[in-house]
């Protein structure tokens, strides 16, 4: 790291050696646990219920249960383009980074298969997705490839973590007993011998490669769980690259807002510096420019054709009831971040953070107007149906747990990072000391 | 079709009983009757499994309520033979919703659910409104067996989509892909009627109904197997329904009886959404030279679709 040339050895390990709670950890934590709790008492009323206690209805089937599904898929894409993109490109600048948005990609996507789940008529009947499953269905195909890169995800959080464990075992005074047992079972083998390293580094690098497929079909799946219906609004060959672009928006805005708030807490300041908002507020512009030009493909191109059934549902996105929304995460979500990161005054931490916040907000709304808008426009005329079924507002029960869901992520992540060093320790020593001697030209950050 | 079936039900129904009543010789057997039975001294002839003719008593048969109960793999699989088919002659509905009532009582559905839906069209501006009652297409491609994960929804080879609520998962994935809009969902405990609720479920019948599962409209395949028609086509005053077997190219509105070919032909027959490639099995003929003014049919809008006319 060119900006952290003084730092010695011991003093990076104190720097990013995992702290206990001060007071606005403790409030932040028993508030995400109180939210979760709220969720489990709405979720326990959904179970003895049944799913009445949603407002769905016989055609907005699906509502925030699984637009909030999409959100946290999307979002746990983030892991493969900073920990696997940047890395097979020799982006060393993003080290810090990695594992802070292999943490997203891990909690997300462990949250998007119990919202999955929660969202079920017969969560007891699960099984039968592996005792009766049929491959020709797009849920089989998502729940492969979930599963696989929730594994592969694990190990790329897990692998580069060893030689941290390995420290954090040497320094155990400084964490509680329970801990350090928990260190030595996932660490104790690794002895930081060049072999180990070897073998670690070559696991690392396939499983790079290996995630960046697997990444994208994750999201391309869950677009597909629209696009291979005829509903306008989701019978469109663009939503895989659609949905992936978005995906990568949303992630990134993620990390740059959980950079910021680490940096923060931490006092992170001379690891997660100036530079990487700088850079990760380049990259959040030409993301948000990418997802916006998807947009217009998505919305403009049947707009020009204005096809009947497209008719009602974009007019009811562009001009209706869901117009306020509609223009909320477009701008919100897309054009006001691209306005404030395209100057270099805009890519300084605190205006990146507020970026990233208003991405993530907007792009959780964008995944709800993809999902019920378009259940609300059937071909057939919604008659002889009950009133309530014409319109779609979440009940309690359903943003309790929805929001118990984001807040349960949340909580992963802040007790992740209160048990392990959000930043790799051995990996920004190993830099640090590759800057310092000024060896192998090639290392050199730029 | 009705005689066939119910000449064959009585030979089902009387084997069974034979095969008790032979089995009675052995000592201890669980075919043997539970009480002595008195002999009436009258007795019938019956057809053996092995094909001989046997001589009975009558007193050992007793007649059985219900057909003998279906495996779930003989549901799946359908009725040999057949290939269902219904004709909607639009000309003659006229919105009683006789049909909705009929299907939703022998159903036991609840309140709000409606297989059949009677649908107020206006294809064009300046085109007439008319009545359009709307059942499951049992489409030849049907988008909902399509996507379903765990084969709850099943095609069967005499045409049927039928459902399976022991397997369903809830997971409504059927919903969002059928363009017809016709799947409806429990989303609370069924409120059922204690007779109905202890019934075996049957992927038939589709009862009772099961929470968090799936529902639709199933052409009432064991209506079929008794020989009768479904209750929408029996209820109907009018005749708007006509069913039958595209085997026997015949459809019955019960007091009528077409050839399903030329009465396709002769009045133009279409299916709904023949864009989209699912191959409906369900044929409307077009509103033309019609019974009913479609103003007769406005009293019996249901209170929820009122405030949108």
């Amino acid at each position: 790291m060119e900006n952290l040339p003084s730092l010695t050895k011991d003093q990076i390990i104190q720097d990013l050696l995992p702290k206990k709670f001060g007071k606005i950890g403790m409030i932040w934590t028993f508030t995400l646990i109180s939210i979760c709790l709220f969720g489990a008492f709405a979720y326990y009323r959904q179970l003895s219920k049944g799913l009445a206690v949603t407002n769905m209805g016989d055609y907005v089937s699906w509502g925030i249960y699984i637009s909030n599904f999409v959100f946290f898929v999307a979002i746990s894409l983030v892991g493969s383009l900073i920990t696997a993109i940047f890395r097979l490109s020799n982006m060393k600048w993003a080290t810090p980074l990695t594992r802070i948005a292999e943490i997203i990609a891990v909690s997300a996507i462990v949250f998007a298969s119990l919202i999955i789940i929660i969202d079920m008529g017969r969560p007891d009947r699960m099984l039968n997705l592996f005792l009766h499953g049929r491959i020709q269905s797009p849920i089989m195909w998502d729940v492969i490839v979930i599963s696989t890169y929730f594994v592969i995800s694990l190990l790329l959080l897990y692998l580069p973590l060893l030689p941290d464990l390995k420290i954090m075992i040497k320094f155990k005074a400084q964490s509680s007993s329970i801990l350090n047992k928990l260190y030595l079972f996932q660490g104790s083998f690794w002895r930081g011998t060049s072999e180990q390293f070897k073998v670690s580094d070559r696991a690392i690098t396939i499983l790079c490669i290996t995630i960046i497929p697997v990444a994208f079909s994750i999201h391309t799946v869950t677009s597909w769980l629209f696009a291979t219906t005829y509903r306008p609004g989701w019978d469109s060959t663009n939503f895989g690259a659609y949905f992936i672009s978005g995906a990568f928006l949303v992630g990134a805005g993620g990390v740059v807002v959980a950079m910021f708030i680490f940096r923060k807490f931490y006092k992170l300041e001379r690891y997660i510096t100036e530079m990487h908002f700088e850079k990760m507020g380049r990259i959040v512009v030409m993301l948000s420019l990418l997802y916006l030009y998807f947009n217009i493909n998505e919305y403009l191109v049947p707009a020009f054709k204005m096809k009947t059934g497209e008719e009602a549902h974009l007019k009811g996105l562009f001009t209706g009831e869901f117009a306020p929304l509609f223009w909320f995460a477009i701008l919100v979500g897309m054009v006001i971040p691209i306005l404030i990161l395209v100057f270099k005054k805009g890519r300084k931490p605190l205006p990146v953070f507020i970026a990233g916040i208003m991405i993530v907000i907007g792009a959780w709304f964008k995944r709800y107007l993809i999902v019920t808008p378009t259940l609300l426009h059937p071909f057939l005329p919604m008659q002889d149906a009950p009133a309530k079924f014409h319109h779609y507002f979440p009940s309690w029960e359903e943003w309790a747990i929805a929001m118990a869901t984001l807040a349960g992520s949340l909580l992963v992540i802040t007790f992740f990072a209160r048990i392990y060093p959000i930043i790799p320790i051995q990996e920004t020593i190993t830099e640090q000391d590759e800057t310092c001697m000024s060896l192998p030209p090639t290392k050199q950050p730029e | 079709m009705e005689n066939n079936t119910s000449r064959r039900d009585f030979l089902v129904n009387g084997l069974l009983v034979t095969a008790a009543a032979t089995a009675t010789g052995c000592g201890n057997n669980p075919f043997a009757p539970e009480e002595k039975v008195e002999l009436s001294g009258e007795t019938v002839k019956l057809l053996s499994v092995d094909g001989e003719i046997i001589e009975i008593d009558k007193a050992f048969l007793k007649p059985i309520p219900q057909m003998p109960p279906l495996t779930n793999s003989e549901e799946r699989k359908g009725i040999e033979g057949k290939k269902f088919v219904m004709v909607i002659d639009l000309a003659r509905c006229k919105n009683l919703k006789k049909c909705q009532e009929a299907c939703n009582h022998a159903h036991s559905l609840n309140p709000g659910q409606n297989w059949i839906k009677v649908l107020s069209m206006k294809e064009a501006e300046e085109s007439a409104p008319f009545w359009q009652p709307t059942t499951c297409m049992h489409c030849d491609q049907p988008p909902c067996v399509k996507v379903c994960p765990v084969d709850a929804t099943f095609k069967r080879q005499d045409g049927l989509v039928l459902i399976d609520s022991d397997r369903c998962i809830g997971c409504r994935f059927c919903m969002a892909a059928c363009p017809y809009s016709t799947r409806v969902f429990n989303w609370g405990e069924p409120i059922l009627e204690e007779s109905v609720a202890a019934q075996p479920y049957s992927c038939e019948t589709s009862m009772p109904q099961k929470i968090g599962t799936v529902s639709k409209c199933d052409f009432c395949p064991d209506m079929a197997r008794m020989g009768e028609l479904p209750h929408c086509v029996s209820a109907c005053p009018n005749g708007v329904f006509m069913f039958g077997d595209l085997n026997e190219d015949s459809v019955t509105n019960g007091a009528e009886t077409f050839r399903f070919s030329e009465l396709i032909k002769d009045k133009a027959g279409y299916r709904l959404m023949e864009d989209l490639g699912t191959k409906p099995s369900v044929y409307y003929l077009p509103p033309v030279g019609r019974n009913f003014p479609y103003e007769s049919g406005l009293e019996n809008l249901s209170s929820a679709d009122k405030q949108t006319h």
